[in-house]
């Protein structure tokens, strides 16, 4: 693989040590996939996990020297303030929090802990080459920005932060972003949950880049949780929306006048064999839980009118950004909801120990994603819209 | 007697290990094995029972979100049951990135014979400086 003469630099350590690591964990990403040279990033995110190795690389590589050149975003991991007196946190727990907080500080991230930092503060723009880790981070800045990035780990993403470079492969070279599944949705498309099912239909659509026909006027949301989905049930970096992908004006250029390898239809049926077989059965529910991924301030509005003059049977969160939280405040919609019994909650994550006291209970939520995911920790929910979610909170059941 | 077969391969992770060798038909996620035990806890899969502790572990590839899989391979290396080599045919950036930090030796594009020779608990040195995998039979 071909380096410049200030990447050999960086690999023989003259940077300091924690920017030659960063740089061998890319030249050997360069090296197992054929890249024959670094291109330069405009952006990272990085999938803060507050887990142990996320923890353990990230305070190496800052031993060693290491500091970003193009400073990333980061995921949530938990508001430490807000849960201090709700739950009953371990030392570990707040140590790993705080440890966390300083070690990304220290490296030069942007704290701004939200896993869609694509709508807000780090939106690349159409032909860009970025480092995006999270499962719909990832697909949106590739198929609705046009942006491009690989499909990052955490760590790969946090090192091509620090050496400001990646290897020159995969979804970085237009003949691999081109699709090869067609995918004619043939289900009417009702609102955002809808794309969510559709996503998880990902075991049906199978390996490769899918091309989706059939879906017009998507919102950013909607787009937000067929990645999110996608990544759950699947791997995908790329997809192709035809009409809405900039790559994708008509099907044949999405495809690039190739004839796909594999054909999928999507109908009703199957998006209604995703939520029966995912969900629990309806009845009484414990909670609510929205923002996974976190809610853009669009969704909190309509949570805060379903919201005005009611009270909440069953206990609500929404997991936002802190910037999209300080939105709903200056605007009333916190207000609102709070005073329906309900809460926002910024920085955090669903996939935290934070949410032990939920533990052993059964909440309703539009997120699959989530639903998935929190099963580790002892939660199970009904999968519902978020409109038929917030009725049922108010109710204290699922019809 | 003694038998020894060399095949060639593509290394991604440098490094000399040597050790049984396990098979697995299907992607591994190394967030689902026991860091205690080094044994697989997915269900369902092939290898649901058994330890990839100090094994060369022979599989197509690896599966899950960007974050577990490293969080998995970390815990099973701080508990001393990783395994000693990787021997892949799908690489993906999560699973080489994983393998990088933690100083695995991970092998791709392996000479199709070495599939049809290599059987559970046969010994092989996995060279990934010089791109080779030694079967050595007693």
């Amino acid at each position: 693989m071909y380096l410049t003469s200030v990447e050999r630099e960086m690999l023989d350590g003259k940077y300091g040590e924690g920017v030659a690591l960063a740089m061998r964990v890319q030249v050997a990403l360069g090296e197992a996939f054929d890249a024959e040279r670094m291109v330069e990033i405009g952006r990272a995110h990085v999938a803060l996990s507050n887990q142990e190795a996320d923890l353990w690389f990230v305070e190496k590589l800052l031993q060693a020297g290491a500091r970003c050149r193009v400073s990333p975003t980061v995921n949530p991991g938990f508001h430490l303030e807000y849960f201090l007196d709700k739950t009953d946190l371990t030392g570990q727990d707040m140590e790993m929090i705080s440890r966390t907080r300083k070690a990304y500080r220290q490296i030069g991230a942007t704290l701004s802990f939200s896993c869609t930092p694509y709508l807000m503060e780090n939106i690349p723009r159409q032909g860009e080459i970025v480092a995006f880790s999270e499962s719909s981070a990832t697909p949106y800045v590739n198929a609705v920005w046009g942006a491009r990035s690989n499909r990052e780990s955490a760590q790969s993403a946090l090192c091509a932060a620090v050496t400001g470079r990646v290897p020159l492969y995969g979804l970085l070279l237009p003949e691999n972003r081109l699709g090869n599944i067609l995918v004619r949705v043939e289900a009417e498309m009702g609102d955002d949950f809808d794309f969510r099912l559709l996503g998880y239909c990902a075991p049906k659509i199978g390996h490769g880049v899918p091309v989706f026909t059939g879906i017009s006027g998507a919102t950013p949301e909607a787009l937000m949780n067929l990645g999110a989905e996608l990544n759950t049930a699947g791997a995908y970096g790329m997809y192709h929306v035809v009409g809405i992908t900039p790559e994708a004006p008509a099907l044949e250029a999405a495809l690039g006048g190739r004839a796909p390898l594999r054909e999928v239809t999507i109908s009703r049926r199957d998006l209604d064999e995703v939520r029966d077989s995912l969900s629990c059965p309806p009845g009484k529910i414990d909670f609510a839980l929205f923002g996974c991924p976190h809610l853009t301030l669009h969704q909190v509005r309509h949570i805060a009118r379903l919201l005005e003059g009611e009270q909440l049977k069953s206990p609500l969160w929404v997991m936002t950004s802190s910037t999209t939280r300080e939105l709903a405040r200056r605007t009333g919609l916190l207000s609102i909801i709070e005073k329906a019994g309900g809460y926002i909650v910024e920085d955090t994550c669903i996939d935290q120990p934070c949410w032990r006291f939920l533990e052993g209970k059964v909440g309703v939520t539009d997120s699959l994603k989530g639903a998935y995911y929190a099963r580790r920790r002892g939660m199970s929910f009904v999968l519902r819209s978020i409109t038929d979610c917030v009725r049922a909170a108010i109710k204290g059941e699922v019809e | 007697m003694k038998e020894s077969r060399e095949f060639s391969c593509h290394p991604i992770c440098r490094g000399r290990a040597g050790g049984p060798v396990l098979i697995s038909g299907a992607d591994i996620c190394f967030y689902l094995c026991e860091p205690e035990t080094g044994k697989v806890i997915e269900k369902g899969h092939p290898l649901e029972g058994e330890s990839v502790g100090g094994k060369i572990l022979v599989f197509p590839g690896g599966k899950g979100s960007s974050v577990v899989q490293a969080d998995g391979l970390y815990q099973l290396a701080m508990k001393g049951n990783a395994p000693k080599a990787l021997v892949i045919q799908h690489p993906d950036t999560v699973l080489v990135t994983s393998a990088i930090i933690m100083d695995i030796p991970l092998v791709d594009r392996v000479d199709p014979g070495f599939y049809q020779n290599v059987k559970n608990n046969d010994h092989v040195l996995v060279d990934a400086q010089e791109g080779r995998l030694i079967i050595n039979r007693d």
